[in-house]
């Protein structure tokens, strides 16, 4: 069978990113969601690499080669994770700019996960109130589970931690890649209360 | 094939210097250039229609007759006339009596006007771009071919009993060109009449203007005017010229950066290899010409856009001379070289007014 292809929208700006970091987490779930079923071939896109050839773009209204495969690859592509920073309660500039040099067309019926990077939780609902509806607007299907990273996120342990989240959207999305109900569906974990005791005392 | 100029007609301040040409001095130079397009041996001079600042050809009759009376052999056209906001009935008294008074040497492209708030200024609604333009036109089309037209549509006052007057010159109404950049409806329309089909090829690369003109060709053939060869095809181009290409690259890069609607983007260097603009000597000119052929097939029209983004007119001037002298001789021949057998020329007054005679179709009034 042919395989799945994924592609990864990743607005960080520094290198290495927390963002770029958050969406190969993601792109890496979804593809061991699908590891017995279907092979994915992941391409990613790196905004910062195509910062002055999106500007161009809105200046000319076309293209570059550079920023025309990038689009090309989204547009083709059978599912798309899309990761950005939260900056000023919204979206990068960056990774809404990518989006609106996208053919409104290009995502209409393809699922989509999103998720975004913040330097507090306080900004996780801007992927709710910004992403979400922007990816509605393009007609995209986008997975209930956004993931939000804050910085506390990298180290936590909770029973809903960021691994948890991502392998919960990563799952959605393959579940909509594939068409199947996802392999295992998430049940009550039961956590040994040793377990919970010791988390309490250590104050996490 | 017919090679010629077509103008923005933009007042734009020189980048090199800061100076401002007035409105008077723009409209001035847009008539020296359309007469020194007539001397270097040029076929065509159109000029766009702009009803906001800083662009001045608000009337462009009115320009085209003014040069019609200065000059002997130059086709007038236009790029483009405004098909969804100006009334369709002022168009076709306009260009008739322009055909008049040119005797014949007149055609027009039709667009339908790139500028949002020019709709609303003249009571129409842009979101209604596209049926304007095939209504109108329709309209256009009868008022040049019947005498007495009745007529009722959606976005005019109707008619009965109307006669446009004057009649087209010899009853032979002038050729039509649609200009379009995006859209196919406006493709299909010209197949539909077997009008002439004008994809303007400046600013975007040619993979995208492939595409419409592909469709038009196709089209043209399916609505039973002649093969998808034989369809009418215009292109437009653009090009900075120096007898050295490293003088055109270094006295055109301030004008390039600073140009409205492409300046402060991508290099020079980029667009150039990304779009058609050629800025360079007379045979790097010549050879990307030569390629538009190989990428859209045998084409009846090329116009070239070299007065814009504030150049000086003495500019401009130099370069029609570099043109006329340096690469229109060798275009001529080498289209005329690779030409297919069985493609057509544009049509002109005289090949419709031949054809016209040949079919014993000469509309009633034609002899007025």
């Amino acid at each position: 069978m042919k395989p799945l292809t994924l592609a990864v929208v990743s607005a960080g700006l520094t290198e290495p990113s927390s963002t770029r970091m958050l969406a190969d987490r993601l792109a890496g779930a979804v593809t061991g969601a699908l590891a017995d079923d279907r092979q994915v071939e992941v391409t990613v896109v790196e905004l910062r690499e195509l910062a002055v050839d999106i500007a161009n773009n809105l200046v000319t209204g076309f293209p570059g080669p550079r920023l025309g495969a990038a689009l090309e690859a989204v547009t083709s592509a059978d599912g798309l994770i899309a990761v950005t920073p939260i900056f000023t309660a919204s979206y990068s500039g960056l990774f809404k700019s990518f989006f609106d040099v996208l053919d409104n067309k290009a995502l209409a019926g393809k699922p989509v996960a999103i998720a975004a990077t913040g330097g507090t939780a306080r900004h996780s609902l801007a992927l709710e109130h910004a992403l979400r509806p922007m990816f509605a607007y393009l007609r995209a299907v986008v997975v209930p589970t956004a993931v939000f990273a804050a910085p506390e996120d990298w180290a936590s342990q909770d029973a809903d931690s960021l691994a948890a989240r991502i392998d919960r959207a990563a799952g959605e999305l393959a579940q909509l890649l594939t068409g199947h109900t996802a392999a295992a569906e998430e049940s009550d974990v039961v956590v040994p209360f040793e377990e919970q005791l010791a988390a309490v005392r250590r104050g996490g | 094939m017919q090679f010629g100029i077509f103008t923005v007609g933009d007042v734009t301040t020189d980048p090199t210097n800061g100076r401002t040409p007035t409105e008077h001095e723009r409209i001035k130079s847009m008539v020296a250039i359309a007469l020194k397009a007539e001397e270097i041996g040029l076929d065509v001079f159109a000029t766009g229609e702009h009803h906001n600042p800083p662009f001045v050809p608000s009337s462009p009759t009115t320009m085209l007759g003014y040069i019609a009376a200065r000059t002997e052999r130059l086709i007038l056209s236009t790029s483009t006339t405004l098909i969804t906001t100006n009334d369709p009935v002022k168009i076709a008294e306009d260009f008739a009596m322009l055909q008049h008074l040119a005797d014949g040497r007149v055609d027009l492209m039709l667009g339908r006007g790139n500028t949002g708030p020019v709709y609303p200024w003249f009571g129409q609604d842009i979101r209604m771009g596209i049926p304007l333009a095939i209504e109108n036109y329709a309209l256009l089309h009868e008022l040049w071919r019947k005498d007495v037209v009745d007529w009722e549509g959606r976005f005019r006052t109707p008619l009965q009993g109307f006669t446009s007057t004057p009649r087209p010159l010899d009853g032979v109404p002038p050729f039509v060109w649609h200009g379009s950049i995006r859209s196919p409806e406006i493709a299909e329309q010209a197949a539909y009449y077997g009008d002439g089909f004008f994809a303007n090829h400046i600013f975007w690369p040619k993979e995208h203007f492939m595409r419409l003109i592909d469709l038009y060709r196709q089209r043209y053939e399916h609505h039973g005017h002649g093969s998808a060869q034989q369809a009418i095809v215009g292109l437009g181009g653009q090009v900075f010229l120096r007898r050295n290409s490293q003088d055109a690259v270094r006295e055109f890069r301030p004008y390039f950066d600073n140009a409205p609607v492409y300046g402060h983007g991508p290099s020079l260097e980029e667009f150039t290899e990304q779009t058609p603009l050629t800025v360079g000597s007379p045979q790097e000119v010549i050879d990307k010409t030569l390629t538009f052929r190989e990428h859209f097939g045998d084409y009846q029209r090329q116009l070239f856009l070299v007065d814009h983004a504030g150049l000086p007119l003495k500019t401009v001037l130099e370069q029609l001379d570099l043109l006329g002298e340096e690469v229109l001789p060798t275009l001529r021949r080498e289209f005329a070289a690779r030409r297919a057998a069985g493609v057509p020329d544009a049509p002109t007054h005289a090949s419709l007014l031949a054809r016209s005679t040949d079919t014993e179709q000469v509309p009633t009034g034609g002899t007025r």
